[in-house]
């Protein structure tokens, strides 16, 4: 982590300020997923698999096109599958690549108690270290994509890392590469949100979806994943993606005013004890005149 | 309670049986252990407590399982302690008269049994605490298996633990205060087992009545 350091944004449970904060800058990357060109080939799939060299994870087979059922540990990136009836009768195959969104308010990171376990970098990238992750699960809590995954043998955390190994040399990640209809594409926000609104715009006019949309949502600060999705009006019915996600209300409490409340009771408390001692001193029951007045 | 003498020659009395010394130091180790690994959880500024006790990782193993010891050493405690706990009359006017005991006053306190009402209400406090911390340290425990749609659980677990715990460790604070800095001989009692007459009379008359009513040895 040491060279690595001058390019990272935002450290999980770490005391004081981030070493080397604004010391560089860097484009914020993000990736595009165009729903409405996606065909389910699961290539992406695959192609993370491989690049992350991750271990065989057997397929489950549920008369759909769904792989399996959610990401896992070895896992990272999952097409979910959904037949839609539309109000016409007629059905619909939405397919989205889901994998973690990069958000640029990560819950998992503000949940995360590790020092260094969870890093976001200048580029908006959020990398799990798991050589510093405990294995608590508060990134699980934290998450409003139900994101990370607990391998139970190395008792750690792990998740898409948006191939920061390629990224970081001038590389788009392993998925983007692979596409073979050119439904996904990496580049800085600005431009990839600048192609999400120019194909939006292009679907409402010309293919007749008028609530066309791209799925950028604020509520978690934007995303490191954006989405052209052909009704963004419901998000849930690819896969069920919340139509606005923030990071949970509990856990804003928690990390928040329940911390300041806490920690100002414990130390006023600690203050107060001691201040007692002073004012008060022992209660002093072995004098002789308090033991006598009160015989038996 | 027991049947065995209290009084004790050198004007002493015994005030706790081995078992209950015992257990007592079982769920305050335990405690203790159980709060230097949480507030090192809690916070990034205390993280290094975790490293001084073996690496946060170990914390991590071990916590929920001195968790169930703390739960096990209270359900005991409940079992030796519980019906001395119960609030009676003298307890409303001990509230009443909280004042005169911050102030060293003891003199102007209500005659309290084998406990005050203070010290009954931080039992309480631990045996509600300790069912909580438990109900939501389970959920903790074994967060990442609980489906998303139960994710409910996860958010009221990590709120009720962690502001449990706080409540729990600040009523710890004034204990270890009270029974190692204020009240003096009250941390031999849990020590040794016996305390000075001076210190029954003072503190417990009602209790110091019973044991002399219950005496066997010649007045
Ligand atoms: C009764 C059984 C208990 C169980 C099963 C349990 C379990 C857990 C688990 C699994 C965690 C998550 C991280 C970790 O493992 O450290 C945790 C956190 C914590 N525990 Fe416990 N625990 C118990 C009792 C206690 C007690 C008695 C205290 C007393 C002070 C305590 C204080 C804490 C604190 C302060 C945290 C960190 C909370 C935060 O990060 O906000 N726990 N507990
Ligand atoms: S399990 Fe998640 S929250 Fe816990 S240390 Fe690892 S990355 Fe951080
Ligand atoms: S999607 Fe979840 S795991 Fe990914 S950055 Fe956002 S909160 Fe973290």
């Amino acid at each position: 982590m040491s060279q690595a350091t001058l390019r990272i944004q935002k450290i999980s449970g770490h005391a004081g300020t981030v070493p080397g904060e604004d010391t560089q800058r860097e484009f914020t990357v993000c990736k595009l997923v165009d729903t409405t060109t996606c065909i389910g080939c699961k290539a992406c799939e695959v192609a993370c698999v491989e690049w992350n060299d991750m271990p065989f994870s057997q397929t489950t087979f549920d008369n759909t096109y769904q792989t399996m059922p959610d990401t896992r540990w070895n896992y990272w990136n999952l097409i979910l599958f959904n037949e839609h009836e539309r109000e016409d009768g007629t059905l619909q195959w939405l397919m989205r690549k889901h994998q973690c969104m990069h958000c640029a308010e990560p819950g998992c990171l503000e949940a995360c108690p590790a020092d260094g376990a969870i890093v976001q970098y200048t580029n908006g990238v959020v990398d799990f270290q798991q050589d510093h992750c405990i294995g608590c699960g508060y990134c699980v809590t934290g998450c409003p994509f139900n994101i990370p995954k607990f391998n139970s043998v190395t008792k750690r955390m792990y998740k898409c890392s948006l191939c920061t190994d390629r990224v970081s040399q001038g590389l788009e990640p392993a998925c983007i590469k692979s596409c073979p209809t050119g439904c996904l594409h990496f580049g800085s926000k600005d431009d990839m949100k600048f192609l999400a609104e120019k194909r939006a715009k292009q679907l409402r006019e010309h293919f007749g979806y008028e609530n066309a949309g791209v799925y950028d949502p604020p509520g978690v600060g934007g995303t490191g994943v954006i989405y052209v999705l052909h009704d963004a009006t419901k998000p849930e019915l690819y896969g069920g993606l919340p139509s606005n996600p923030t990071i949970p209300l509990a856990v804003k409490f928690w990390k928040h005013p329940l911390k300041w409340l806490g920690n100002i009771a414990l130390v006023g408390g600690l203050i107060g004890l001691f201040a007692h001692y002073l004012r008060f001193g022992p209660k002093a029951h072995d004098e002789p005149d308090v033991a006598s007045k009160e015989g038996d | 309670m027991s049947h065995q003498e209290q009084l004790l020659p050198h004007d002493r009395v015994l005030r706790y049986e081995f078992n209950e010394r015992m257990n007592h130091w079982v769920a305050a180790g335990s405690f203790i252990y159980l709060m230097l690994t949480g507030l090192a959880f809690w916070s990034p500024w205390l993280f290094w407590i975790a490293s001084a006790l073996g690496g946060a990782e170990l914390s991590r193993m071990l916590h929920p399982w001195i968790g169930l010891v703390f739960f096990v050493a209270v359900c005991y405690m409940f079992a030796l302690w519980s019906r001395q706990m119960n609030f009676d009359s003298v307890d409303a006017q001990w509230w009443k008269s909280l004042h005169y005991y911050i102030q060293n006053q003891d003199d102007k306190m209500p005659p309290a049994g084998r406990y005050n009402a203070g010290q009954k209400l931080l039992f309480w406090s631990f045996f509600g605490g300790a069912i909580l911390l438990l109900a939501s340290g389970v959920v903790l425990w074994f967060t990442e298996s609980l489906p998303w749609s139960l994710r409910w659980m996860r958010y009221i677990s990590v709120v009720v633990h962690a502001g449990t715990a706080l409540l729990l460790i600040g009523n710890f604070m004034i204990h270890i205060y009270m029974g190692v800095f204020a009240e003096r001989g009250a941390f031999g009692s849990v020590i040794r087992g016996d305390v000075s007459l001076a210190f029954a009379k003072r503190y417990h008359p009602g209790w110091y009545k019973e044991i002399v009513a219950n005496s066997n040895r010649p007045k």
